[in-house]
């Protein structure tokens, strides 16, 4: 448990841990934690600035917080202008959702009485909140991301393990693979990889429980050549090593010896270069929905939840459309401090 | 040192090889071709359709036409003599792929050129200034700002950018030329480059400078710690000579192997930037052949990319030979 203590003396790794348990944790409880459904238009409230709440009464003092309800008074000039106040009230009603997308619910921890609105980060061009937005399109970003590590270390440990160990023929056929796939600059490999899934089957665009998939998929098959040529270098040279060569004595298998005494002896590397690979594959997919190969409308992904921003004008009028991109900052953020902090605590030599 | 140049420069073939078949396999599993779009539309008629995909060469099987595709490119006439190399024909816009890739392919060097020198000047002395302060405060502020670098999206810099230059008007948005600067004189025209280029190299650069300048003030805090530093104050050199002549020159070693890695990355980065800074690079281009399939072009971006990235790896090692006399090549 030696470990544990280095990595809770690091400054920032604890933080960046909670923060990262922060974030997952708002993405598992999207639903409780949304003020409305991902999907709710409020037409006539389209790209709303975000609601101040007021604390302030305007008979002077302070007390519980509110929101003052709006309606478009001028459409040209885009103004909202503020009328009647609403108390934000705890624990309302509102939408259906389903908690872990079993238990059916429509409890929500905050919400304004019709027809005032709670749009803490504004709303997009069809009047969707856009905080909403972000939660329910983390469940897709953040789990891409490790899912797809998840793969690629699989797949990275089970052919550098095996290239490595075995040798000869095998080793230098997966070697020359891993080499061709690392000499294919990243983007342009994942953008013809991703071309192989259809964009629709016949006149349906795909699901995008189907697109969710491919783009795992699409992520692994680009990620596995660097990280097993790296296994295959320490496996390489630790099959000489005499507790390796003890184990063969004893007559155990080639598969038993890979998986027993081997791989897991590559695990401090294999744990550090996967937190630092996710932020990667995270970017990657939010790129891949905002170039409009990703998640599709009117499914939330960070990614195509910034595609509005491509357009000028928006980018100058509403920039609070960018908030998404400021999720994906602190998430990288959080991931490169906690990897960093990992590798301190695995590479101290005890 | 010849030796080693001639041998890295030959293993480039069979990798050629290797990404130009899974390129092509890749872009043939993916359903449809060029013509699937038009075959759609009602005005035209599936004879029309047919003529068109024999005249193509669509109609062959993936590995005819790869083979096919080899031999336009390959600088050998059969049975014997030679010819200039085809890089085939463009469906979209209906001219040799060369044609159009040729500036495209320039662009998108400049770019990344220009990035690469903004990624040195500004982090070497970013991590000389830092590396020798030993303030508590200075090196705090510093590395956190250096990991904000690190981890800021590139897609989210690009957005901020556009912001930027859309609200103060000191940049211009998209493009790399003015118009009508074909009559400027050149300065004026280079001045006019500079303008353009300035914050999408910028945006292009910045996590690169921030990697850079970390690793580059770890470097620089190791060799100033060595022995061979206290021997060089010992002799009574000045402090600026110490750091010139002894440490710096010993810190620039592992930051050469970056140079490699980090031109390889901005390919793969300029793709983004390109896109939405709207600048006229490969990535559009590819990102346009992707959506139509032209299948030539795909192919012609797909290499170019990968030279980039083999090529930028060579030069590191070559760099790092001239900058080690250590390092001797076989």
């Amino acid at each position: 448990m030696n470990k544990w203590r280095i990595l809770k003396q690091n400054r920032e790794a604890p933080a960046a841990g909670l923060l990262l348990l922060l974030l997952y944790g708002a993405a598992l409880f999207a639903g409780f934690l949304a003020p409305y459904s991902p999907t709710e238009e409020f037409r006539s409230h389209f790209f709303h600035p975000p609601t101040t709440i007021h604390f302030k009464r305007q008979s002077g003092g302070y007390g519980a917080p509110y929101v003052n309800a709006t309606y478009l008074a001028d459409p040209m000039k885009h103004v909202f202008t503020e009328e009647s106040s609403f108390p934000v009230r705890f624990f309302v009603r509102g939408a259906r959702y389903k908690i872990l997308g079993i238990f059916p619910s429509d409890l929500h921890l905050l919400g304004v009485d019709h027809p005032g609105h709670l749009f803490l980060l504004g709303t997009d061009q069809l009047g969707r909140d856009v905080f909403s937005r972000i939660l329910y399109g983390a469940q897709i970003s953040l789990t891409v991301g490790l899912i797809g590590v998840f793969i690629t270390t699989c797949l990275g440990l089970s052919i550098g393990g095996i290239a490595g160990y075995t040798g000869g023929w095998t080793d230098a056929l997966l070697m020359r693979i891993a080499e061709v796939v690392m000499s294919i600059p990243a983007f342009y490999l994942i953008l013809s990889i991703r071309n192989i899934f259809p964009e629709q089957i016949g006149e349906t665009h795909i699901s995008s429980e189907a697109t969710y998939v491919v783009m795992i998929t699409v992520l692994s098959l680009t990620g596995w050549a660097g990280m097993s040529r790296v296994i295959r270098g320490m496996v390489l040279s630790l099959r000489k090593q005499e507790f390796i060569l003890a184990a063969e004595a004893q007559g155990g298998s080639a598969a038993r010896i890979l998986v027993r005494h081997i791989l897991p002896n590559t695990i401090g590397y294999v744990i550090v270069r996967a937190t630092l690979l996710i932020p990667a594959y995270i970017i990657a997919e939010v790129t891949l929905s905002f170039l409009g190969l990703g998640i599709q409308e009117p499914s939330p992904s960070w990614g195509n939840m910034l595609s509005a921003a491509q357009e000028l004008r928006v980018l100058q009028h509403y920039p609070w459309i960018l908030a998404p991109a400021f999720f994906l900052f602190l998430t990288v953020l959080a991931f490169n401090f906690f990897g960093d902090g990992l590798r301190d605590a695995l590479s101290e030599k005890q | 040192m010849r030796t080693f140049i001639l041998k890295r420069l030959l293993s480039i073939i069979p990798i050629l090889f290797g990404v130009t078949f899974v390129s092509f396999l890749l872009i043939n599993l993916s359903p449809g071709d060029f013509l699937t779009t038009m075959s759609l539309s009602p005005g035209v008629s599936p004879e029309h359709i047919e003529q068109l995909r024999r005249n193509f060469g669509l109609d062959k099987p993936w590995y005819v036409q790869y083979g096919l595709w080899l031999y336009r490119l390959s600088p050998f006439e059969f049975p014997a003599g030679l010819k200039v190399p085809d890089l085939g024909y463009s469906f979209s816009s209906r001219m040799p792929v060369f044609t159009l890739m040729k500036e495209r392919f320039v662009n998108t060097l400049i770019l990344s050129v220009s990035a690469e020198f903004l990624i040195w000047t500004i982090a070497i002395p970013f991590a000389v200034i830092t590396a020798s302060r030993r303030n508590r405060y200075i090196d705090t502020i510093s590395s956190g700002f250096l990991f904000l670098g690190i981890s800021f999206p590139q897609i989210l810099l690009s957005l901020l950018a556009l912001m930027f230059a859309a609200g103060t008007g000191w940049f211009p948005i998209g493009g790399m030329h003015r118009l009508g600067h074909e009559v400027l004189p050149f300065w004026s025209r280079f001045a006019d480059l500079l303008h353009h280029i300035f914050l999408p190299a910028f945006v292009l650069a910045f996590s690169e400078i921030a990697v850079l300048a970390r690793f580059a003030r770890g470097a620089l805090r190791d060799v100033l710690s060595a022995d061979f530093i206290r021997t060089a104050r010992a002799k009574g050199n000045s402090e600026s000579r110490v750091f010139r002549r002894h440490a710096l020159r010993n810190a620039v070693n592992p930051l050469v192997t970056l140079l490699g890695l980090s031109f390889a990355n901005l390919i793969s980065a300029s793709f983004l930037v390109e896109i939405i800074m709207g600048w006229p690079g490969l990535g559009r281009l590819t990102y346009d052949a992707l959506l139509s399939k032209d299948l030539y072009v795909l192919m012609a971006s797909l290499i170019a990319g990968t030279i980039f990235l083999i090529v930028g790896n060579l030069f590191a090692d070559l760099l790092l030979a001239i900058s080690d006399p250590r390092i001797r090549y076989e």
